[in-house]
């Protein structure tokens, strides 16, 4: 069966704005650092996360970069003992982003958790096959299921703040952590919940998915100038970099954030999803998808494409990826041409966690107003039509700003913040 | 298989404790509950069992951890599996 092609043009159906909502609380561990005030100051300065694996493990394979996060001395030994990597970052984000909300006082049931992950516990199902292979089945883990279960970090951090309102996991692969506070979004507006942690988290650096990724050819490997190998919509680009980390945020209801005189970084105001229905991995060269959930999450928050000030890209640095979006931004805006910034060029690509930490970053620059640049961005290739920031931060004075996210499995996810 | 004391069967258990699930030595006294008073949870304790049964050179089987309520049932179990 051949999916019908449907023009770039597609009108999104009519629906009228929805309310927005505070973000009233930031948490992320990345590659860049121990928290989002490590993650702004490292984007403004254009550092790179990214390192050379020189465990022995990695050796043999074709791509060995990666761009890691330090957990040392973050968790209770249990917690160390007993939570996959993939959760224990969760944990950690989301302790972060509850306590810069200042611990709000909420009902259980009224309290939601939604924590996106790509993979899950992908590297307690590994380390315990070889562990069922090497000394039996009496010695796996009995941690092992809650460790694995993608929901896991949801799971993980809904119990350690007591949510009873529900704790959910979008999976759409590089898309989840965005898709996670899209479906926050509408647990807040729909009334089912007053406050809700939302966030992605993603530990997979291991030689199985690493490999898997280097099959696909998807993988930079300028190995010896790892920091320079994340280069979105440069000429030199030739892949992503995998990385691991979490961003996770705290979203009220506006009523909510202002009965308890909350301090509000920025506002969700709106969130557009579509799905390409083209490849299972390569995105639709026209950007069809990713315009169609761009056009949607600007008429959820009932603004023009002229409102905005600024996009962090998803651009993953891949040669494909980054050209089909910039397609896609052309189709969605029209002539209105934002800047644009690509976290990915010094955080490499988080995956599940990318869309919760690229939104972070989103809101950060919003509200200061100023627009990170885009790493090892050299030479500007002539297919990616993008004002793209270089070299040094750009003041903006803006008052909205689009993230997008984009997903193997054809998954679009886009994301419309206010100030 | 030679005979362990009780003795030296408590501080055994109580660093198998340790390193399992961080538990103070000084908590592990023959009255503490595994549940109530050390926190250890019914998948904690598999890994505490499984632990045990290489240190000490036993088997417990889950009919013998279903009777095995506090520190001292433990040391009990062991030292007549292990005479």
């Amino acid at each position: 069966m051949t999916a019908p092609q449907t023009a770039p043009t597609a009108r999104p159906a009519a629906r009228p704005a929805g309310r927005p909502v505070a973000i009233t609380g930031m948490g992320a561990l990345t590659p860049l650092g121990p928290d989002v005030g490590a993650l702004q100051e490292g984007l403004l300065a254009g550092r790179s996360g990214v390192r050379l694996l020189d465990d022995p493990v990695f050796a043999e394979l074709p791509a060995r970069l990666a761009a890691t996060a330090d957990l040392t001395g973050r968790l209770e030994r249990l917690e160390a003992r007993t939570l996959d990597r993939v959760q224990q970052l969760a944990l950690v984000a989301a302790r972060e982003a509850w306590a810069d909300a200042g611990e709000p006082e909420v009902e259980p049931e009224r309290l939601a958790v939604v924590i996106g992950s790509g993979i899950g516990g992908a590297l307690t199902i590994l380390g315990q096959y070889d562990v069922l292979h090497q000394h039996g089945p009496r010695r796996v883990s009995p941690h092992l299921v809650p460790m694995l279960m993608p929901n896991g970090p949801a799971a993980t951090v809904g119990l350690a703040l007591g949510a009873r309102a529900g704790v959910h996991t979008p999976v759409s692969a590089c898309a989840s952590g965005a898709e996670a506070l899209a479906l926050a979004l509408d647990l807040l507006r729909s009334g089912r919940a007053d406050v809700v942690v939302a966030g992605g988290a993603e530990a997979c650096v291991h030689p199985l998915p690493m490999a898997g990724f280097a099959q696909m050819r998807a993988l930079s490997t300028r190995h010896d100038e790892p920091e320079a190998a994340s280069r979105p919509y440069d000429k030199g680009r030739d892949g992503f970099v995998l990385g691991e980390g979490a961003g996770v945020v705290v979203l009220e209801t506006e009523e909510h954030a202002l009965a308890r005189g909350a301090r509000v970084h920025g506002r969700l105001a709106g969130a557009g999803l579509a799905s390409d229905a083209h490849h299972v991995t390569a995105p639709d060269p026209t950007g069809s998808g990713a315009a169609r959930s761009i056009g949607l999450a600007l008429r959820d928050a009932g603004l023009e494409p002229t409102d905005l000030g600024h996009i962090n890209a998803h651009a993953t640095s891949t040669p494909l990826g980054d050209i089909a979006e910039s397609r896609a931004f052309a189709a969605a805006l029209g002539g209105h041409r934002p800047a644009v910034t690509a976290t990915k060029s010094c955080t490499g690509h988080l995956l599940g966690a990318a869309g919760a930490v690229e939104a972070i970053a989103t809101v950060t620059a919003l509200r200061d107003g100023i627009v990170a640049p885009i790493r090892n961005l050299d030479d500007l290739d002539d297919e990616a039509d993008v004002d793209a920031v270089r070299l040094v931060p750009r003041q903006v004075a803006h008052e909205a700003a689009l993230s997008t996210s984009f997903g193997f499995g054809g998954h679009d996810v886009s994301l419309v913040f206010l100030r | 298989m030679t005979t362990t004391a009780p003795a030296e069967l408590l501080a055994g258990l109580a660093e198998v404790l340790e390193e399992v699930a961080g538990t103070p030595a000084d908590k592990v006294v023959p009255e503490a509950a595994f549940d109530a008073d050390l926190d250890i949870d019914s998948l904690t304790m598999v890994e505490v069992v499984v632990a045990c049964e290489e240190r000490f050179g036993v088997r417990i089987p889950d009919e013998a951890l279903e009777q095995m309520t506090t520190v001292g049932d433990a040391v009990s179990y062991i030292s007549g599996a292990a005479a």
